[in-house]
């Protein structure tokens, strides 16, 4: 891969290139092999996950980083472009880690910068380094992807993370219900697109019933999108994952969640041992290990 | 009744010859206008131009046809036009007589022709030309990645 900047750039067999390598990355003698290399974190929204976990990534391959602390600091106060921070940036990195809240950010970075763009969120559009990681964990812990039966549970029309899932788990073959309240329902147009691409087997419901699932995933409904934030505590309520609704689950089910959660998942099943979020958010560094090797090695 | 630009049989009461400029001719029933709007021909156009709606139309039924007095079409919107009217004929008018005729495609990929409705599009915040491909979604810019119908472009 020269970019990352869509999970539509990934294809099955690099998607599971990148699985392996982080296999290796996640030993404990991964190599510093890319000491020297410079690589530029540019985050003009808030992270804490992503950031940190790429920071980790990069210190654990002997990467340098070049980081703008925030935003304030930069040039961009002053009124810069992107256009303009890339291309100065691009002279001073190997790689430059992108998050902006302007969608389709990463792909103009892409296009303009000669060393290689990894989009770590571009507004409501991509996360694709996300996407590897909960494909990996499922991967990981499920030893497969293809044929498991996935559940999305949650904000399915507003969340990036579950319209880049939703392609990923489908490029792999895997059985998917969509779990969310009528208003938040996943657009149509991304069902289409990989029952077309992919033959993807995609259900809607508004059953939380999980009898018959493999993984369960999950992320927060967001109030701001609520005019009336009574409704969405309402519906928060109607679709949060307790050990209730967990009656009846398959014994090896697993319940992933991008963070951060807030109130979607009661407390009580944080202890259980279905849940392998806290997990999935450690995989991140060997994931991002993985794709930073792959990039700039 | 005469034969206009276009070779079919109109009515000479609304529709007058035009010496030199583009006479766009099958122009889905209804249309008409909003091709008039992505040529961008409205209040300020000092030309002479010409609406006609639901003409009878072997072809189709009913038809629109546009006629702009000094005016070329260029590539980029012939591109627009073939968005909300596929099936549309561009006829070039010099002298009074039909010197060019042709008929529109509708493209798989347009560059530097639609702003992307997407407000939160970076192509919409920084100086970068929009490319929309063609899919079974709709048009989908190469940007934001997201997709949207003919007249949502054309707007």
């Amino acid at each position: 891969m020269k970019d990352l900047v869509s999970i539509r750039d990934v294809d099955k067999k690099q998607a599971t290139a990148i699985f392996k390598l982080a296999d290796e990355m996640d030993s404990k003698s991964a190599p510093r092999k890319l000491a020297g290399k410079v690589l530029s974190t540019l985050f003009f929204e808030p992270s804490t996950r992503t950031r940190l976990s790429f920071h980790t990534a990069a210190a654990r391959l002997g990467i340098s980083l070049l980081d703008i602390e925030s935003v304030g600091d930069s040039s961009i106060v002053k009124g810069e472009s992107l256009v303009d921070t890339i291309k100065i940036v691009d002279g001073y990195a190997d790689c430059i880690v992108l998050r902006h809240p302007l969608e389709g950010s990463a792909r103009l970075a892409a296009d303009l910068a000669e060393h290689p763009v990894i989009n770590a969120g571009d507004g409501g559009n991509q996360h694709p380094t996300q996407t590897l990681i909960d494909l990996y964990t499922i991967n990981r812990l499920k030893k497969k992807v293809g044929g498991l039966r996935v559940s999305l549970v949650g904000d399915l029309k507003y969340a990036r993370t579950m319209h880049s899932l939703l392609y990923g788990l489908a490029m792999f073959g895997a059985e998917i219900t969509l779990v969310s309240p009528a208003s938040l329902q996943m657009d149509n147009a991304f069902i289409e697109d990989v029952k077309e691409q992919f033959g993807a087997k995609v259900r809607a419901s508004n059953d939380m019933n999980f009898r018959d699932c493999d993984v369960l995933y999950v992320c927060r409904i967001q109030k701001e999108r609520f005019a009336d934030p009574y409704e969405a505590v309402r519906l928060q309520q109607e679709f949060r994952i307790t050990l209730d609704s967990l009656k009846g689950a398959k014994d090896d089910i697993i319940i992933l969640h991008p963070l951060p959660k807030v109130d979607e998942i009661a407390p009580e099943v944080d202890k259980s041992e279905k849940v392998r979020y806290f997990e999935q958010a450690r995989y991140g560094v060997p994931v991002r290990m993985a794709i930073l090797s792959d990039i700039m090695g | 009744m005469r034969a206009g630009e276009s070779g079919e049989v109109v009515d000479m009461l609304t529709v007058e010859q035009i010496e030199n400029g583009t006479v766009i001719d099958h122009i889905p029933p209804g249309k008409g206008l909003a091709v008039l709007t992505i040529l961008h021909i409205g209040a300020d156009f000092k030309g002479r131009a010409a609406l006609v709606m639901n003409v009878p139309s072997k072809r189709m039924g009913r038809k629109d046809i546009v006629k702009v007095e000094g005016v070329f079409i260029d590539e980029k919107n012939v591109d627009r036009v073939a968005l909300i009217a596929p099936q549309a004929t561009l006829n070039i008018i010099k002298g009074g007589k039909v010197s060019g005729k042709n008929k529109v495609e509708l493209p798989t990929e347009v560059s530097g022709v639609f702003v992307c409705p997407n407000p939160k599009c970076v192509t919409n915040h920084e100086d970068v030309e929009t490319h929309f491909t063609h899919s079974k979604r709709g048009l989908c810019c190469r940007h934001c990645e997201r997709c949207f119908s003919p007249e949502e472009l054309a707007k």
